[in-house]
């Protein structure tokens, strides 16, 4: 289990180095300089130069490559030359926003969407079971941001319950923050609500299936307590599986519904990043947004072998 | 072709899909307005006789702009699957052909490729060259590469077990010819079935991207751009946004429909597993 964890560390690290690097690269192919944006366009030569040398610009790439991901290590992410102010700030300030709402969402989705597929698992080839499945269908195909257009136009304007965009700060009022962030929150749970029904709904119809069922069932087990002691642990690894990888699109996604309702969150903070080519800034959320992809995989991973022992490879035993 | 017709969904899903795609096509030659027809006058009409859905903010004639909007979307999400088909199957069916490293290989870029949502990549390729409907090809296209290798691969050593196979390395077949001529074929389903889905997710993402103005540019138009142009009405005039969120609905469920059949029609034994054998 130790190696096991070891090795999903190192490919972690692995992973985001490279990352770093795909990132810093590409960034750095671009021309203009820090410098001489900083300064302006009256400059004198020998200020830019000056500055060059002051913000460590002059050292060769892998050098302020190395700098940049030492800095990060150490919760160092630069400086903003746009907002004047750390870019680590800047980040933190907006996740605020943007963690609370991936979390809210997938919290809906799992709350929804399971025990719609577990539902229609059981009652598979009915009537329900055909209803729940015609709505995932619908439901993967309505992209978010337009669902949260459809919300807004239906709470905040018709019936006027929520606000239709803007935030209050979690400090100013954590009550008011929670309602800006309920109809985003549903955006962003449809498809993932429908995605997770589909997955569970096959797994549990997969499971059912099995020799251990059938077992409990000869053991004198109604089919519901067998499905539900036994079918539903076993189908939820796969579900584990899909709703990592979910989580890690959420997070993106995010970035897309945050526009509909005017939320102060990560992707504001780089869609101004990138107009004002505020490069530090945007390398800086690009990296957050891999570091809490690639994140969410490691723990999904190690949750698997946690949950199924069969799964951690190179146990010696 | 009776075949087909026992698979009422693929006949559903294609016929509905293909309409979309014709709809499209004739975007090229034919609107009923143009596209650039301005005229303020007429901006924020109901639907009527004139305009079957009405105009928008600048008098446009929505049905033109839904039908031209189409057709970028089919193009950029087509042409993100060719990306991700034409990288993606050579690198599944080496990984499967030649096993070792090759396939060690394989296996690690497509999980570092899964680290960089489309998103992501869509906003980093925007730092450098500003924004594009090429953009939005080139960051769909790049997350579809891994999905198509793994499909590839999956399929790929599936067949490579038969003994078809082995009688090929016998008559002194190397891993090329063993991957173009004997594994591609036979894996060719798998790539449809799974190239139609990815097209349907990708015009989801170009919605996406279009709308917070990562992808097409105007004086182009592509359904999320449509919604893009609404954000700020909607409220007033939910139609500018309900018409082609409705359109970009309509032909993803086509569209996933048509998979799901072909998946049925090519193999029925994946229907027994209930379906999700292909992505995995």
């Amino acid at each position: 289990m130790t190696l096991f964890v070891l090795r999903r560390l190192l490919g972690f690290a692995v992973t985001l180095l490279l990352a770093a690097a795909v990132i810093f690269f590409l960034l750095d192919l671009l021309p203009g300089d820090p410098a001489q944006f900083i300064l302006g366009i009256n400059a004198t030569p020998e200020n830019v130069a000056q500055l060059r040398a002051q913000l460590g610009l002059d050292a060769p790439a892998w050098q302020r490559l190395f700098i940049w991901i030492w800095g990060m290590l150490q919760g160092d992410f630069g400086q903003s030359y746009t907002q004047n102010a750390p870019v680590a700030d800047l980040i933190g300030e907006r996740l605020w926003v943007t963690m609370p709402l991936a979390i809210l969402a997938m919290a809906i989705a799992i709350v929804v969407g399971l025990p719609l597929g577990i539902l229609a698992a059981r009652r598979r080839g009915k009537l329900l079971d055909t209803g729940i499945m015609v709505l995932a269908q619908t439901g993967i195909a309505i992209p978010n941001f337009w669902f949260g257009m459809l919300l807004a136009l239906l709470f905040a304007v018709t019936l006027r319950w929520l606000p239709p965009g803007g935030f209050t700060s979690w400090s100013e009022d954590p009550a008011a923050a929670m309602r800006a962030l309920v109809l985003p929150s549903l955006a962003l749970a449809l498809p993932q609500a429908s995605i997770l029904a589909r997955v569970m709904r096959t797994a549990l119809v997969d499971v059912q299936g099995q020799d251990f069922i059938r077992t409990a069932r000869a053991k004198g087990m109604t089919m519901g307590e067998a499905v539900w002691r036994h079918g539903v642990r076993n189908a939820l690894l796969p579900v584990l599986t899909v709703l990592g990888l979910q989580f890690a699109y959420l997070v993106a996604g995010t970035i897309i519904v945050e526009n509909v309702f005017y939320l102060p969150g990560l992707g504001r903070l780089i869609f101004t990043a990138i107009s004002q080519r505020d490069l530090i800034l945007v390398r800086g959320a690009t990296i957050v947004l891999i570091v809490a992809v690639t994140a969410t995989m490691l723990v999904i991973d190690l949750l698997y072998a946690l949950v199924d022992p069969r799964l951690r490879e190179g146990e010696q035993r | 072709m009776r075949g087909a017709l026992r698979h009422p969904s693929l006949v559903l899903g294609l016929t509905a899909s293909g309409l979309f795609a014709v709809l499209a096509l004739v975007s090229l030659v034919w609107t009923p307005y143009a596209i650039a027809d301005i005229d303020i006058g007429r901006r924020f009409l109901g639907p009527s006789l004139n305009h079957w859905f009405g105009t928008d903010n600048l008098g446009r004639d929505m049905v033109s702009l839904i039908m031209s909007g189409t057709l970028t979307s089919f193009v950029v999400a087509a042409l993100a699957v060719g990306i991700g088909a034409g990288v993606g199957v050579p690198l599944g069916l080496a990984a499967a052909a030649w096993g070792g490293v090759v396939e060690w290989a394989v296996l690690r870029l497509s999980d570092f490729v899964f680290a960089f949502p489309a998103i992501i990549v869509a906003i980093l390729i925007t730092t450098l060259f500003g924004p594009s409907a090429i953009n939005a090809i080139l960051a769909i296209g790049i997350f579809n590469i891994p999905v198509f290798a793994r499909v590839a691969r999956g399929g790929a050593l599936s067949i490579k077990t038969l003994d078809f196979v082995a009688a090929a390395r016998l008559a002194g077949l190397g891993n090329w010819a063993i991957a173009f001529r004997h594994l591609l074929p036979n894996i060719a389903s798998l790539i449809i079935v799974q190239g139609t889905i990815q097209l349907s997710l990708g015009i989801l993402a170009e919605a996406g991207l279009s709308y917070i103005g990562l992808g097409t540019q105007p004086p182009a138009t592509s359904l999320g751009l449509l919604l893009r142009d609404a954000q700020s009405l909607f409220l007033l005039h939910p139609s500018l946004s309900l018409v082609p969120g409705l359109a970009i609905v309509i032909i993803v469920v086509a569209l996933n429909l048509a998979g799901d059949g072909l998946r049925d029609a090519i193999d029925p034994r994946l229907k027994q597993q209930g379906g999700t054998g292909v992505a995995s």
